[in-house]
């Protein structure tokens, strides 16, 4: 479904992606590790075109994505995002964030979409925050609206770029059985993480990165507790026992 | 004291007159420089390089040249050009295109002020450039434009007594030309003072509430 085919990245000289190759098919969950600047983040950017990419390309159901063209609109319904710093829209309650895309970019009927917009919530456990607005909630309650503002585009796949990095350490396990909740239904995903117990109990496969090439790639369960490559071995080691 | 209520009777009458163009003038000066400073402060941000630089360089060359060679020229020269304006058209035009560019930088700041993740998190749900401007950037620069957009309006306020050097009959003139067939110089621009304080008085007063409600919202 998510095809990537030797990409390529640079920001100034700095050579950020160098020739990465994956591809995601339905229903698949995908978390990509790696040391922090290693490009793992740029890659999923790249994925719904919020960063354009030099070379090679990256196609979602056989379109390619060019974020100058107009099918890009097309392929971000398709494909959502959710954010690290949740990137909630502050001047909007709960519940129009989560209709905003229906009913502006989907141009769904209000009222259709207020309903599906409340069972959203509810189904993130937040029905009785529809009201609220994002500084009235916390960290993992703003998490939790920003996928069901994912998951209200309808989307085929969506991208989760650090869901929980920003978040208070007891916040942490609200986000993570939501997105759980999310793979047992079989929702494709495409996770930047370094929650290793969470992509080994959830991820089908994981993708180690570092500078901006794939340096080890398997089956999540195994990969993220026996890694082969020293450097994966090096880089778990640090983020599990950091002392 | 006794004199200055007498001559204050017998000049508000005409002085309002004036009283009601320099509201005309400054309310539609006030219109056209909030739509042309959006336009500046929109081609500045659009990641167009040739609007960007245009606008770049109207603003400049707005803000170069003093309001009231702007007012001159676009009532004195433009007719040359074939354009006939009246005074009162050329004050808010004159007056509307100069305050555009302050407009510009005011609207441009409220803009570049939003957090790019809220932009980023639109584009993510598959909004254009005007759609994420109209539901999300503007709808919150609004808010932080606002106190400053007031000051502006109370500088306007003041400003447009330079109409007068194109004849418009505002407050201004109307004050200078009885002053000068009276001599009552002391009693006309008391009474041109304290009515320009009584129309800037409650815009300041409405400046500083929108202040505190713009500290407030900062959460």
């Amino acid at each position: 479904m998510i095809d990537l085919k030797d990409v390529h990245k640079s920001f100034g000289a700095n050579h950020v992606i160098r020739g990465f190759s994956a591809s995601v098919s339905k229903g698949e969950i995908v978390c990509i590790i790696g040391p922090s600047g290693s490009g793992k983040s740029t890659v999923l950017r790249c994925i719904n075109g919020l960063e354009s990419y030099d070379a090679g390309t990256i196609t979602i159901g056989g379109v390619k994505v060019d974020r100058a063209h107009k099918s890009i609109v097309d392929i971000r319904t398709k494909v959502s995002m959710v954010f690290q710093r949740f990137n909630l829209f502050p001047h909007r309650t709960a519940l129009e964030n989560v209709i905003e895309g229906p009913i502006f970019v989907k141009k769904e009927a209000e009222d259709v979409a207020r309903r599906r917009g409340r069972d959203l919530l509810a189904r993130v456990g937040l029905a009785d925050k529809e009201h609220a607005f994002p500084a009235q909630l916390s960290g993992g309650q703003q998490q939790r609206v920003a996928i069901a503002r994912a998951l209200a585009m309808q989307p085929d796949a969506i991208l989760f770029d650090e869901p929980t990095s920003a978040l208070d350490p007891e916040l942490v396990g609200e986000v993570l059985a939501v997105m759980k909740s999310l793979a047992e239904e079989g929702m494709t995903m495409v996770i930047v993480t370094h929650e290793i117990a969470f992509g080994r109990e959830v991820a089908d496969r994981a993708i180690f990165i570092d500078q901006g090439v794939i340096c080890e790639e398997g089956p999540a369960r195994e990969m993220l507790a026996q890694p082969r490559q020293a450097r994966t071995q090096d880089f778990l080691k640090r983020v599990l026992h950091p002392m | 004291m006794q004199r200055f209520i007498n001559d204050a009777i017998e000049f508000l009458p005409i002085l309002f007159q004036g009283v009601k163009l320099t509201v005309i003038v400054t309310i539609g000066s006030l219109l056209l420089s909030t739509v042309l400073g959006l336009m500046w402060a929109l081609m500045r941000v659009s990641g167009i390089w040739l609007l960007d630089v245009s606008a770049r360089v109207m603003v400049n060359f707005i803000r170069g040249v003093p309001i009231i060679v702007q007012l001159f020229y676009i009532y004195f020269v433009m007719p040359d050009l074939g354009v006939t304006l009246s005074a009162l058209q050329a004050a808010i035009i004159g007056l509307g295109i100069a305050y555009s560019a302050y407009q510009a930088e005011n609207f441009r700041a409220g803009i570049e002020a939003i957090d790019h993740g809220q932009i980023e998190a639109a584009q993510s749900i598959g909004m254009g450039w005007w759609m994420v401007m109209r539901r999300v950037v503007l709808p919150q620069a609004f808010r932080i434009v606002l106190p400053p957009y007031g000051n502006v309006m109370i500088m306007m306020l003041k400003d447009s007594s330079q109409a007068s050097t194109i004849t418009v009959a505002e407050l201004a003139l109307q004050g200078k030309l009885i002053a000068s067939s009276t001599f009552k110089n002391t009693s006309v621009f008391t009474l041109v003072a304290i009515m320009y304080l009584c129309m800037s008085l409650p815009l300041m007063y409405l400046v500083t509430r929108l202040e505190k409600r713009a500290a407030q919202s900062r959460r």
